[in-house]
């Protein structure tokens, strides 16, 4: 077991896991921040996307004893009353489906308008195209990419 | 935030539902300079609330909660129903709460998802939920005020009356309300004056959704809860011996148990349990036949050479029409087995307590979950609570109650409460596949290129019927025989989103193309002269409705430009599934030298739509699961055992594949009809047909990207 801090949304927590437990698993059962999703485990579908200093992370297969001073985001630390320009736009193209996927989407689609506020489609196409959303709401998930810039 | 209630409970998921309502309105979400109103939770309101109906309760404040019984995985029923209860009652939309009830048979029938079957179902009774209410509301005023309930009128909320000029909100006339009753015949609205219903509404859960609230089965906790994970055998093996010395040895790790044909690694968090699956070492042997994929594609063709079949339809003289055929032609189509995988793999909560026991979790069928752990537990199902989270997705998988018997059993076995969870990996090799099918098809033509003749014979594995005998072009044809063949396999099936469409449709979309071909015929006027066939000379009787067919092919031939620029390569399909009609178009165009598929195009006719932002959902999210599974679906198997075990292997369409989807709807006038499901059956044929008009390659086998036909198809992406 190891010992180490972690700093989730801007809280300190004090986490007592096995070494290699992945960030994930500490944010779900352990801190009880649930909104970043479990779904392949191995960084291909980004359900689990969160922050690590502003960068999209798999939080599936990145362990959470090497994030240690790091700032990590979680879904539920990307706004305080749920109005980042990401969310905001989601709810306007009313995105979701099933939404199981879709904080992870939101994460990956707001680190992205972080680094590339204007955005071409090409671009949004690329960069969301590491998230997969089985229910297909590819449409929807690029024009509200799209409209969040525009908010931005 | 919501205000005042303060609760000690652990459960998250409860939490997130108690919250919901009071999370919607006072949230200040979109309309941050908006000032603060205090908002009642939706607890709250519900314990001051009169119950009206199963669907309905109203509280003196006047807000208005509807339950929605159906599971919701991502058709939007949780939204579509009560806006239905809501137009007939004249609620304010803004004054609404949705609340997802438990399983209950005594106030609700079918309460499943499943078949597209529960907007066409319920739509009489969740109207009349509504006008009931709406009924005794405005008796209640009518009596308060003393005037005449005739001349009362209601809007958003108000009940008013014109010449004494009064006016109240319902919650002013619920105590009233609450104690009439409504006749058994009430009048309906009259679909013109419709407000609610055919406007896009947004989904109810956008909040939560969007900020991570725990709304699905995986996101539930409960203190105490011990977590387990279940290592089941290859299809068609049992356990031999079992070593579970490196599983124990796992910090976290608490209890590895043997049930039934499974071991079971338990203990409080979930990652040591993965971690345990690793080391776990459990050695099988056969207990039945023990099956691969090479196996499968020998036991295709027996069974499609064989003399044995049920003959499901048989019309007009099929030998004789062969016989006397100017030419006949044959071709056999192949589709593989496929994973359902939804993006929240399996799980479910149970806590058995002697005769009594709850469970939690995703389902569709929660009855069938409550009736299976009746079963293994040998208690009356009244004993036994289900709580329906949200599913994050299901396309068939969560009919089944496989991963809810688990749950009881190690509940039972552990007496604890217990959440089991399926990793991906055990997901894809867990069973309850969409069945691998072959079919035979073979067309006669006459001289003038009729089609006089045409016979199918579909072989599955585990599939049952893997026709749709009554389907077009049954009654379009004056000689027309559909049969089946069936191999029992351990390798388990299921349902998957358009149960035998999903890839019969393909099939016979792709071969009606290759028949028009030999005929000399365009692909719409072939399909327009079977379906006026079916129309004015029926052979037997069709099982669909011709005109309606009609409406959709023209519509989607229009919209599409069909033959219009001779740049555009089409392919056509049309096709009926769970009463709903869908035509669809897929344009290609030749771009650098390369075939890339740029668009389709789709006409609906699934009667009244009810929410059209759902809908474009649906026949969207419908085609794009189409194309993707035809594409690169693919489940294959060595020894019992499924060879893709995750996502890298198994291939889900992603963003950059999909091309724009260009949706219509054809007004029949009906009432609704389902649409989780008749919109994916059509896409693998339209991009077959239309990589052939491009190519002259035609695609008999799925997953297309594993054809030599494919390899140089490109796939086309929006640029808007």
């Amino acid at each position: 077991m190891a010992t180490f801090n972690l700093k989730v949304n801007g809280k300190s927590h004090t986490v007592d896991v096995e070494e290699d437990t992945p960030l994930l698993w500490v944010l779900r059962d352990h801190l009880g921040l649930v909104g970043t999703k479990y779904s392949c485990g191995i960084a291909q579908c980004g359900a689990c996307t969160v922050h690590r200093n502003g960068e999209a992370i798999f939080s599936c297969i990145t362990p959470a004893s090497s994030l240690e001073g790091d700032e990590i985001i979680t879904i539920e630390g990307l706004s305080e009353d749920g109005d980042h320009p990401v969310q905001k736009a989601w709810d306007e193209i009313d995105v979701a489906q099933c939404g199981y996927c879709q904080a992870g989407q939101i994460m990956n689609a707001a680190a992205f308008l972080d680094k590339n506020p204007s955005p071409s489609m090409e671009e949004i196409d690329e960069a969301m195209n590491r998230n997969i959303c089985r229910c297909g709401t590819y449409h929807k998930i690029r024009e509200a990419v799209a409209t969040a810039a525009k908010i931005k | 935030m919501a205000t005042g209630l303060k609760t000690n409970r652990r459960d998250f998921l409860k939490i997130a539902g108690t919250t919901a309502g009071g999370l919607f309105i006072g949230f200040n979400w979109m309309s941050c300079d908006s000032p603060k109103v205090e908002v009642l939770t939706t607890e709250q309101i519900l314990s001051q609330a009169k119950s009206f109906n199963g669907y309905l309760s109203i509280s003196p404040t006047g807000d208005v909660v509807i339950y929605s019984p159906n599971p919701e995985l991502g058709q939007n029923i949780k939204t579509s129903f009560p806006m239905v209860v809501a137009e007939e009652l004249e609620a304010d939309w803004n004054r609404v709460r949705v609340v997802q009830a438990n399983l209950d048979t005594e106030k609700y029938d079918r309460q499943l998802t499943g078949g597209s079957g529960a907007m066409p179902h319920s739509w009489e009774r969740l109207r009349k939920a509504g006008a009931t209410a709406k009924f005794v509301l405005v008796a209640a005023a009518a009596e308060t005020w003393k005037v005449p309930a005739s001349e009362i009128t209601v809007e958003k909320g108000i009940i008013s009356h014109k010449a004494t000029k009064k006016s109240g909100h319902f919650g002013e006339f619920v105590e009233l309300a609450s104690t009439m009753t409504a006749p058994e015949e009430i009048t309906l609205k009259d679909k013109k004056d419709f407000t609610i219903i055919g406007t896009a509404v947004k989904n109810v859960d956008n909040p939560e959704i969007f900020t991570g609230k725990p709304l699905f089965g995986l996101d539930f906790y409960r203190e105490g809860m011990l977590h387990a994970m279940v290592q089941r055998p290859p299809f068609g093996m049992k356990i031999k011996s079992i070593d579970d010395s490196g599983a124990k040895s796992v910090n976290g790790v608490t209890d590895v148990i043997q049930f039934e044909n499974n071991v079971a690694v338990i203990g409080k968090s979930t990652w040591p349990l993965m971690k345990a699956r690793r080391l776990l070492k459990v050695e099988y042997e056969a207990d039945g036949a023990v099956e691969s994929t090479e196996d499968h594609n020998r036991i295709f063709r027996e069974m499609l050479d064989s003399g044995k079949s049920t003959v499901r339809r048989e019309d007009g003289n099929v030998a004789q029409a062969f016989k006397g055929a100017a030419k006949i032609v044959t071709a056999e189509y192949q589709c593989p087995f496929l994973s359902h995988s939804p993006m929240e793999p399996m799980n479910f909560f149970a806590h058995v307590q002697g005769d009594k026991a709850e469970l939690i979790g995703p389902t569709q069928t929660p009855d069938r979950a409550r009736q299976t752990a009746a079963e293994i537990l040998g208690i009356p199902a009244e004993n036994i609570s289900v709580e329906i989270t949200r599913l994050g997705g299901g396309f068939g998988r969560r009919l089944r109650a496989d991963y809810v018997a688990e749950a009881v059993q190690i509940s039972k076995l552990m007496n604890a409460p217990v959440k089991v969870t399926w990793s991906r990996e055990d997901d894809l090799t867990g069973g309850a596949y969409r069945p691998a099918v072959r079919y035979r098809f073979e067309a006669a033509l006459d001289e003038a290129g009729e089609m006089i003749g045409y016979k199918l014979k579909g072989a599955g594995i585990n599939s049952g019927n893997s026709t749709r005998q009554d389907n077009f072009p049954a009654a379009a044809v004056a000689n027309y025989k559909v049969e089946s063949v069936e191999h029992n396999s351990p390798i388990t099936t299921n349902a998957w989103r358009a149960p035998i469409t999903n890839f019969l449709a393909y099939a016979e979309q792709s071969f009606l193309d290759e028949v028009a071909l030999e005929a000399g015929k365009d692909p719409v006027e072939f399909r327009l002269n079977l379906l006026n066939k079916a129309k004015n000379s029926p052979t037997g009787e069709p099982g669909y409705d011709v005109d309606r067919m009609i409406g959709v092919l023209n519509t989607v031939a229009e919209k599409s430009n069909w033959g219009k620029n001779p740049n555009v390569k089409q392919g056509l399909s049309i096709y009926f599934s769970h009463r709903t009609y869908v035509a669809q178009v897929a344009d290609i165009e030749i771009e650098n030298g390369s075939p890339v598929l740029k668009k389709i195009t789709a006409a609906t006719d699934c009667g009244m739509v009810v929410n059209t932002t759902g809908a474009n959902h649906q026949v969207r999210g419908g085609i794009v699961d189409g194309m993707g599974h035809a594409m690169y679906g693919n489940l294959t198997f060595v020894d019992g055992l499924p060879t893709q075990k995750n996502f890298d292997s198994y291939k889900l369409i992603r963003m950059k594949e999909v091309p724009e989807i260009d949706v219509h709807y054809v007004d029949s006038g009906y009432d609704p009809t389902g649409l989780g499901e008749p919109a994916l059956p059509p896409t693998g044929g339209a991009i077959a047909n239309a990589i052939f008009t491009a190519t002259g390659r035609r695609l008999r086998s799925q997953p297309f990207i594993e054809q030599e036909e494919f390899s140089d198809i490109k796939l086309g992406i929006r640029r808007a």
